[in-house]
């Protein structure tokens, strides 16, 4: 499979979904999140919105490694089949000053209802650098992206 | 269903109710029956569905809806955050699409002005549910620009907090509803009025009222108007009842304002008798067209009779519904003027005698028998006292309503209480006894003796109450809390981020609050800035009274207490009796059915013993638990963050050992709480509301503060670590 092809499946993936499951992690134990998310146009980052006073935020100044989960299930017996999930890996990071104000911009863009919530000071844009896609389909076929090669 | 987003009334079919609202399809019906309407359109619901879908809206609203069960609601909860929807309606722009067809559709007819826009909600006017009153409806409008924004006003009606309630009331899904509106032209009425086809009070008689000017001031009651009873049989004229004419409302450059009416038309009645026998006239075509009776607004522009409205009778019983009580949540500028100077000049001088009196009685001296006459005599008073409370210093408090209102309006701020940096100016009565108590503590940092300043203190203030005493038995916790504010005078002050007006205050900048003022007062119009200035004037009174009616009932009730703690001390009277002569009481907002799941005031009690054990009880030394709050969503209501241990307060008792930094969680600030708010990291209150004293006290020291967390002096525990979140209303535990 070439890699247009696969950044379209992941764009049309990114676009369709609001949310997706962040994995964290402090002392070997790890901790899942639900994110609403917002993937950059050239795929090279996923923003979520965090206030600095959660378990995940603290897990990532922490350990800047994470993990996250998108995927289009409908929950149903065809989502075996039919659904297509992503884990994408890669390091996090507050983003500041005009990266920040970009960053929320661009998921505003997406996610207009969290205007106040991205807006407040205690909202932090947490920016993860991805260095891989894992493109899971038809059950059991799973392709890498290596973003940075 | 039509997406039509404008439809002209002359091609509205009258039975789109759920499209064009009820009023745009009663006029609609009107016009198509060929009585004089002025020409109008609908802007549809398919336009309100269009607006709210963009820039996230819909999904906006229902967060601040959802931040708690709506049915457990207090009131001041429901208006925050109807103010803080309404906010979102003013600073969201028409997308450009829809802005264009709305222009369009309306034309330059009903842009160039002068226009109304009123409310015509689904459901409004239809049989059954009334909405009449509920909405808004802005007369006077000029250009594309101002009707749109008018437009926008009367869709955020749609989630004020009176028609949030009534919808409650009715069991409706706020969620569901929709909004569309009439724009028409302004008929410059020089004489208006309201007809009924049927005399409310004699069903063979007909009843017509008329007033110089345009008809708001009829309508909402403040212009007595002129009536004419008239036979139904044959139309006949009755009975003409003159009116003391003084007043009329004209349009402004954008609005209509009450001014005094021209002498030669004062002995001059609104109608003659032939055209009193023609609007009635009028108004009966109007009722064998809808067939059954009507209440028609009808205005003379010029020599041309117009029929501004035409609606079934409905009576307050018909509709069987308390919608008078939600709309008196609503009260005028002039009648809080009123209730001002009731309270500046009368009550509180009354209240401050009646406390001096009474702290004036040398209890020891009395006999068993006067001192039982004094206890039952003080608690009559302190009973009248929270009754004048909830009557007039509560509804006061609509006072910083209005002016919130009018500068959310004018200035359309990102922040919906940015207005309050322009109210807190003057000296509060809690701050100042905390001011005291801050000198004391600079002279104990000095090393100077502060014994005769704390004898004065007390002497000045030892009848506030304080649990079941009063803070003059309160020596060593004063004591306690002069030393905390000594050993630790900056470090309260470090926690203090966030809150702009603070800021500017410390930085020393004392003009800010008048720079802010000035900035305010420039954006509003020449002609309506006198206005704007006397209801600034007003808020801040009606801002500063939410903190002394505190502290001025705090006194009636401490000398009450005292009286029953000299009669405890003498062992001779019956100690269920002065429980229950010691009962406190709460004040309520009047008229207002509470929430259906407040607790009875036995489990009440209950609980709170319970949680006065457990909050003196410290976060270590507790049973391992289960379940845990982790984090717990109130209102914002004092912007900042801190973080600092819990100290749970749920009686007065559990303060004497506030230490500086601490964060204060309790079920609401009462008086005697207010003496550790300057040492205080951050203030987590379960009573929710914007406007509530602790709130107020809290903005004042630039603290930050939550309210209207449920639970909150259960879920979290004394030396529990918390984070408080004051922009976004969230408390983070552990």
């Amino acid at each position: 499979m070439q890699r247009e092809e696969i950044e379209t499946v992941l764009r049309e993936l990114f676009a369709a979904q609001r949310l997706a499951v962040l994995s964290t992690q402090q002392d070997g134990r790890p901790y899942g999140s639900l994110v609403g998310f917002d993937a950059a146009d050239d795929l090279r980052s996923v923003v979520f919105a965090t206030t600095r006073a959660t378990r995940k935020f603290a897990n990532l100044m922490a350990d800047p490694w994470v993990a996250l989960v998108i995927d289009s299930r409908d929950n149903r017996e065809s989502d075996f089949h039919a659904a297509v999930a992503v884990t994408a890996t890669g390091a996090s990071r507050e983003a500041l000053g005009a990266e920040r104000d970009a960053a929320a911009a661009h998921y505003l863009g997406k996610h207009p209802a969290l205007k106040s919530f991205v807006d407040s000071p205690t909202c932090a844009m947490v920016v993860v650098d991805v260095d891989t896609y894992y493109l899971v389909r038809r059950f059991q076929d799973v392709v890498e992206l290596h973003v940075r090669l | 269903m039509s997406r039509d987003v404008v439809i002209p009334l002359g091609r509205l079919d009258p039975a789109a109710v759920d499209t064009a609202g009820g009023k745009a399809c009663a006029l609609a019906a009107l016009a198509q029956a060929g009585l004089p309407v002025p020409a109008g359109a609908a802007v549809t619901t398919a336009a309100y569905a269009q607006y709210i879908a963009a820039a996230g809206l819909r999904e906006r609203i229902a967060l601040e809806l959802s931040r708690k069960d709506f049915a457990d609601m207090r009131w001041e909860e429901i208006w925050d955050a109807a103010l803080r929807i309404r906010n979102l309606f003013l600073t969201t722009p028409l997308p450009r699409r829809l802005r264009d067809r709305l222009a369009r559709g309306l034309g330059e007819r009903l842009t160039a002005g002068p226009v109304v826009v009123r409310s015509s909600a689904p459901g409004e006017d239809a049989e059954g549910a009334s909405f009449a009153g509920l909405h808004e409806s802005y007369v006077n409008i000029r250009g594309l620009d101002a009707v749109l924004e008018h437009v926008r006003l009367v869709w955020a009606s749609l989630w004020s907090d009176a028609a949030l309630l009534y919808r409650r009331e009715l069991g409706l899904d706020p969620r569901h509803s929709a909004m569309a509106v009439v724009v028409q032209e302004l008929a410059d009425g020089r004489r208006s009025g309201v007809c009924f086809t049927v005399d409310p009070r004699d069903a063979s008689h007909g009843l017509l009222e008329a007033v110089h000017g345009l008809n708001q001031g009829l309508v909402d009651g403040t212009i007595e108007p002129d009536r004419w009873v008239l036979d139904r049989d044959d139309g006949r004229l009755l009975e003409h009842a003159a009116a003391e004419r003084e007043e009329w409302v004209r349009p402004t450059a954008d609005g209509v304002r009450v001014a005094p009416l021209p002498a030669e038309l004062r002995d001059r009645p609104p109608l003659g008798d032939d055209e009193a026998v023609t609007v009635y006239g009028m108004a009966r075509r109007s009722e064998s067209f809808f067939g059954r009776p009507q209440d028609v607004e009808w205005t003379f522009a010029g020599e041309r009779l117009t029929c501004l409205q035409s609606r079934p009778i409905t009576t307050g019983a018909e509709a069987g519904d308390d919608r008078a009580a939600y709309l008196s949540l609503r009260r005028s500028f002039d009648n809080l003027a009123t209730l001002r100077r009731r309270i500046e000049d009368e009550l509180l001088p009354q209240i401050g005698r009646d406390a001096d009196a009474m702290a004036g009685v040398v209890l020891e001296t009395l006999t068993d028998d006067e001192l039982q006459e004094e206890i039952l005599r003080r608690r009559e008073r302190y009973e009248h006292w929270i009754a004048v409370y909830s009557v007039d210093f509560i509804p006061f408090a609509h006072g910083v309503r209005l002016f919130g209102r009018l500068y959310n309006d004018v200035v359309h701020p990102a922040d919906p209480y940015e207005f309050t940096d322009l109210l807190g100016s003057g000296p509060m009565a809690s701050m100042q006894r905390n001011d005291e108590l801050e000198s004391m503590a600079a002279r104990l940092r000095d090393g100077e003796d502060t014994d005769d300043a704390l004898e004065a203190f007390l002497t000045r203030y030892g009848d506030t109450s304080w649990g079941a005493t009063t803070l003059a038995a309160q020596r060593e916790t004063l004591r306690h809390l002069i030393g905390e504010l000594a050993a630790a005078p900056h470090g309260t002050e470090s926690q203090r981020r966030g809150d702009p007006a603070r800021q500017r205050r410390d930085a020393g900048d004392t003009s800010a609050p008048e720079e802010a003022e000035e900035r305010f007062l420039q954006q509003v119009d020449e002609s309506e800035r006198e206005h704007a200035r006397e209801v600034l004037d007003l808020a801040r009174a009606s801002w500063r009274l939410r903190d002394d009616d505190n502290v001025y009932v705090g006194r009636i009730e401490g000398q009450l207490l005292r009286a029953i703690a000299e009669a405890r001390g003498r062992g001779t009277f019956a100690a269920a009796e002065l429980d229950h002569l010691a009962a406190p009481l709460h004040p309520t907002v009047g008229g207002l059915p509470a929430p259906s799941t407040g607790a009875g005031s036995r489990e009440a009690t209950a609980a709170q013993a319970t949680a006065s054990a457990r909050a003196r009880q410290s976060a270590d030394e507790t049973e391992p638990r289960a379940v845990r709050a982790r984090q717990l969503l109130g209102q914002p209501a004092g912007p900042g963050v801190a973080v600092g241990p819990a100290r749970v307060v749920v009686t007065p008792e559990d303060i004497s050992g506030f230490r500086a930094g601490e964060v204060l969680v309790c079920d609401a600030v009462d008086p005697s709480m207010t003496f550790v708010v300057p040492l205080a990291a951050a203030i987590v209150e379960r009573r929710g509301g914007m406007l509530i004293h602790g709130a107020i006290i809290a903005r004042e020291y630039g603290i930050p503060c939550v309210t209207g967390v449920p639970q909150a002096t259960q879920q979290i525990i004394t030396g529990d670590r918390v984070s408080v979140d004051g922009h976004l209303g969230i408390v983070v535990v552990g």
